[in-house]
Order: structure tokens, then C-alpha cells, then sequence
């Protein structure tokens, strides 16, 4: 059984995985239903509910590193943290979407997944292709060019650079690990 | 240059003599909302590791989302729930059956003009319909009030909506508010802040305003907002927790959007399957066949919306195999109800009286549709799989629709029956 990672564990620099490419307004209810919200509360199980309502195969077929391509306003819909959680728990190495909805872009920041915001990568990349995404350089590389993001605020970096909201909350209330 | 509401108040939350939109500030909610998951939530808190939780005045808990509790899982959820805000001092904590949470924290006067609201839940926003700036977060967010009460806020770009004139009989706030979501799209407010003024929204009594920033939610808003007048002020007499200053955007403040609206020409409408901002009038669906109505919610479940669907019961009967699930969104809404003759009015017409929660508006319980069944419902959502199962389709209308409709078996208007 894969282990998925904890927050406080390393972050990977450099993504590379396959594309899973969706459309527009992919809402939380089917990225992770609203009956499993207090029946499914482990880590691992969340992730075997992941996009189930959205595409049967993801959870099956994904593999660690793989990156989702998306329209506009992923992650429209409820505020649970799960329909993050769930994409960590498969290790999908980024989110790549037209916009973000605003309550999932900040669980991605607080969870420490790569939400980047880029049209015209989404526009170019097609479900399939392979992709890297280097977020030191802040660069989307694939076979149909190379797509520049900018950085996250200074202000919510360190919550990233950390591993998520709750390592970075134990770090500024100086509790060790 | 002037402010808009949302500049306004985050740069008084966050101790500055102003921001811009853009700008990350940090802040300490006034109120700070969560529900069921607050059992989860407290599970992050530990993971923290901080002992003991910072504002616990600042916390209010409302247990609503799956209430009474369906299963064991959901009762040992509750349980949890009891004993951390015992352990914990949180005194705002309201069991299960004092209602839904955004209609509770109305209700128990934390929904004040010129207050921050946070909450664990994505229709945080009605609050705002007393002018508090009130918007949804995550519950690791949640988890990290409870451990610093302080938390990261993105000052976001303001839309203003005017509405002129008056809503015409039998077309309500939900259809004025679906109307502007299927205008402008699931995400045509996104990350931005909602201003609703005119004299449109002015004529709404504080019932029928609250739905409007409930659904900014759906069109991608951070927040929505009202500014408070007398409607708001005679409301919270005698139920404000604290003292208030209303904080109202300046005349020249600048907007990323001014949009315009003639209620005159809002029609009753309907949001089709399977999303929000598929927005059709009524007229264009009427006839379609339904097997389940559902009035209620954080959205639809007042007292004006009982009135309202009691007034078209009344004397009438659901049709033949339809279920008319009528769930009040408090126990004083209930209670009201009570006194007032419309549960009576339900119950004779053949509907089902459920306890105060969110019930079966994201499919937990209290009477969920089946593979193949329509549901028409007041709530606010309806993507696919959203009431339990991805075979099913849902429409969200006004309660005056929901209570036509459940009589004809179709979906229709009190005004065709």
C-alpha cells in the first residue's frame, strides 16, 4: 500500500506526470461527493473517492506526479477541504486551470497542492500529454511550449514553502516536530 | 479615492489605514462559524498542537449539516463535537434542531453591520446581507483560528449590482438572484466582493435579502453585501450580541464592474440541471414532470417562505406519488410556522415536516430523490449528484415554485395552477 505523504514531508521542487484534462466549472460535489463529507475521514480512503462523480477512472488509473488540466472555476461549489485533499492523497503533482474557485484555491495554498492559473497552457495542453511543471522557475513545460506563472504572494509562500497551513501554524507558534 | 466596502472594512480588521485589492492581510474574525465539521476541524487543531483554543468567545458551532444524526458515524461526529466545545469553553454552540447554521447565526445576533464572519462553510456569505463582510473558508483555516485566531485574507476587487424599481408580484429575491447568476455566470463574480444596492434590493424585507448574498456563493463571489438601512436595524433590535458600526463603501469608490438591473422585468425562473447559472425562465420548463419538492434551507427556509408556499397549499393537496419535504431553517422558524397554521397547512396538503438542518439538500438525508426522479428544491446548489445520486436532476427555484409545483406534479407557477 503507497503511502501518501504528510504535509510536513519534503515538497517536490519539479512535477512531472500525464495530463487529466476537464472543462470548465468542475464543482466539488464531484470531485469528492457531499455523502462521503463525515463517513470518509482518512487520508487514503478520501483518495479513493477522488473526481469519482467527475471521471470513474482518475482514481484508478492516476498516478503520482500526473497534473490536472481544468477550465474555469475548478473547485466552484462547496468549501470542503476533502475535494483537496483527495488530490493529495493520489499525489496529483498540480492543478492547472483557466481560474480557481476561490474557497479551493485557498485549500490548495493551505494544503500545499500547485493551483496555478494559466489559460494559455490550458489551452494548449491536451489530456494525455505529458507535462512538467517547475515551481522554482515558476514554468509549465510540455512538447507545445513552455508557459510562464507567477509566484505565489510573498504573504502565503511560506504557508506553501512549508507544507501547508498546519506545519506553518506549528512553525510560527515555534512548536517543534 | 474613495473605498468600497470591501477595502473599507478589511483595512479596519486589519489595523491599516487602507488596502487595495490584491493586498494579503491577516485578521481576527469577529465570528468565526462552523458546523458539523467541527469534529474534523478540531481533529486539524490537535495536529497542531496547541492546547488550548485562543478565542473561544469568537467561535460559534451550530450543528445542522446532518441533524438529527443518520448514522453512527454521524453521531459520534456529534459527539465529538459536544465534547471539545465543553472542554473547550466555545459557549456558542447550538445542538441539533436550533436549525441551519447561516440562519442560526442570524438569528443569535453574530450577523452584525461592519463585522468580520468567517466560516467553515461556502454560503457564509448570506451574513452579509446585514453588512458584515462574512465569507467562506477551508477547515484547515478553521482549525488555525482556533489555534492563533488569526487568519491570511486576500482583499478582493469589488462588483457592484444595481437593481431599480420593484420585483412584480409572484417573482421573488431567488428568482432576482438566480436571475444574476445565469446572467453572469458561475463565476462572474469570482474572488469578488458583491455589492447589491438600489431600490430594488431596499424594497426586500430582511428575509428575502439574505437569499441574495446566499447565492453570490454561486456565482464565485468571496463575499456579498447589503448595505444596512432601517429594514436591517429594526431586525437585530433586541437580538445583536454586541455593539456595531455599519461600514459603508464611499460614493466614489472604484468598482471592477457596475452592473444594472430593472426588477420590473425579472420574471420567475428556474435554475435547470446540472448547474447554478443554468438559468432558464420557468415558462420554458413548465410541464416538466417532477417527483420531489423540497422547501428549505439556508437559502429558502424562513418564514416568509413557509408563508409563502402555505398560502399556495392551502386547501390543496400534493399530487400523487410527489414528496413535499417542508424543512423550517430554525426552531423559531418552526415555532412560527407553528403558531402562524402552516405546518398544519403542510401537513394537511400532504407534506413532510422535517427537524431544523440542512436535511437532504447534499444528499445526507431527510428524504433524497431516486435514480431517475426530478426534484425541484429552494436550495442552492444542484450539481450533478448533489442530493445523493448522479441519476437524478434537480431544479432550485423560488418556495412560491416548490409549493406550485409539488400540487401539479409538474413544475409550474402558483399563478397557472
Amino acid at each position: 500500500m503507497r503511502k501518501t505523504p504528510e504535509p510536513t514531508e519534503v515538497q517536490i521542487m519539479s512535477i512531472s506526470g500525464k495530463v487529466w484534462k476537464y472543462g470548465d466549472d468542475v464543482n466539488t460535489d464531484v470531485i469528492f461527493p457531499g455523502k462521503y463529507t463525515y463517513t470518509v475521514s482518512d487520508l487514503a480512503e478520501m483518495g479513493e473517492h477522488a473526481l469519482e462523480d467527475l471521471d470513474p477512472e482518475f482514481r484508478f488509473q492516476v498516478q503520482p506526479g500526473d497534473v490536472i488540466v481544468a477550465g474555469k472555476n475548478f473547485g466552484c461549489g462547496s468549501s470542503r477541504e476533502q475535494a483537496v485533499k483527495c488530490l493529495v492523497a493520489k499525489q496529483v503533482g498540480a492543478v492547472i486551470a483557466r481560474s480557481f474557485a476561490r474557497i479551493y484555491y485557498r485549500n490548495c495554498i493551505n494544503n500545499a497542492l500547485p493551483a496555478i492559473a494559466s489559460p494559455e497552457a490550458v489551452d494548449a495542453i491536451e489530456a494525455g500529454d505529458e507535462v512538467e511543471v517547475d515551481l522554482e522557475a515558476g514554468e509549465i513545460r510540455t512538447a507545445k511550449g513552455t508557459f510562464a506563472f507567477p509566484p505565489l504572494p510573498e504573504a502565503v509562500m511560506g504557508i506553501f514553502e512549508a507544507g501547508g497551513l498546519i506545519p506553518y501554524t506549528r512553525k510560527r507558534l515555534g512548536i517543534a516536530d | 479615492m474613495g473605498q468600497t466596502f470591501a477595502e473599507k472594512i478589511l483595512a479596519q480588521k486589519a489595523g491599516l489605514a487602507e488596502v487595495v485589492p490584491g493586498q494579503i492581510v491577516e485578521v481576527t474574525p469577529d465570528a468565526a462559524l462552523s458546523h458539523d465539521n467541527t469534529a474534523p476541524i478540531s481533529g486539524i487543531f490537535r495536529k497542531i498542537g496547541v492546547e488550548r483554543v485562543a478565542r473561544p468567545d469568537v467561535h460559534v458551532v451550530v450543528l445542522d449539516h446532518a441533524c438529527p444524526a443518520p448514522t453512527t458515524k454521524h453521531a459520534q461526529n456529534h459527539k465529538v463535537i459536544r465534547e471539545f466545545v465543553a472542554d473547550q469553553g466555545i459557549e456558542s454552540f447550538f445542538d441539533v434542531g436550533r436549525g441551519v447554521c447561516h440562519q442560526v447565526l442570524a438569528e443569535e445576533g453574530f450577523a452584525l453591520p461592519g463585522r468580520l464572519v468567517l466560516g467553515s462553510d461556502s454560503h457564509t456569505p448570506t451574513a452579509g446581507a446585514f453588512g458584515a463582510f462574512a465569507a467562506g473558508i477551508g477547515r484547515s483555516e478553521m482549525a488555525a483560528i482556533m489555534a492563533t485566531a488569526r487568519i491570511w485574507l486576500r482583499v478582493p476587487e469589488s462588483l457592484k449590482i444595481v437593481v431599480h424599481g420593484r420585483l412584480p408580484e409572484g417573482v421573488t429575491s431567488k428568482d432576482l438572484a438566480l436571475h444574476a447568476i445565469g446572467d453572469q455566470g458561475a463565476d462572474g463574480g469570482l474572488y469578488q466582493s458583491v455589492e447589491w444596492h438600489g431600490e430594488g434590493v431596499e424594497a426586500l424585507d430582511m428575509e428575502a435579502r439574505m437569499v441574495i448574498p446566499n447565492l453570490m456563493a454561486e456565482m464565485g463571489a468571496k463575499n456579498g453585501y447589503i448595505p444596512p438601512d432601517e429594514v436591517t436595524l429594526n431586525w437585530l433590535e433586541g437580538r445583536a450580541r454586541a455593539p456595531f458600526e455599519p461600514v459603508y463603501p464611499d460614493p466614489d469608490a472604484a468598482y471592477a464592474r457596475v452592473i444594472e438591473y430593472d426588477a420590473g422585468a425579472i420574471e420567475p425562473v428556474v435554475a435547470k440541471p446540472h448547474t447554478v447559472d443554468n438559468v432558464a425562465p420557468l415558462r420554458e420548463v413548465a410541464g416538466t414532470h417532477i417527483d420531489e419538492a423540497f422547501l428549505g434551507t439556508c437559502t429558502n427556509g424562513r418564514l416568509s417562505d413557509l408563508a409563502m408556499a402555505a398560502a399556495v397549499l392551502e386547501g390543496r393537496r400534493v399530487a400523487p406519488g410527489v414528496r413535499l419535504i417542508v424543512i423550517p431553517a430554525s426552531s423559531e422558524v418552526y415555532l412560527a410556522a407553528l403558531d402562524a397554521g402552516y405546518l398544519r397547512t403542510f401537513v394537511e396538503a400532504g407534506a413532510v415536516i422535517e427537524s431544523p438542518g440542512c436535511g437532504p439538500c447534499m444528499g445526507n438525508h431527510l428524504g433524497v430523490p431516486a435514480e431517475g426522479e426530478v426534484a425541484v428544491s429552494t436550495a442552492n446548489r444542484n450539481f450533478r449528484g448533489r442530493m445523493g445520486t448522479k441519476e437524478s436532476e434537480v431544479y432550485l427555484a423560488s418556495p412560491l415554485v416548490v409549493a406550485a409545483s409539488a400540487i401539479a406534479g409538474e413544475l409550474i407557477h402558483p399563478q397557472d395552477l
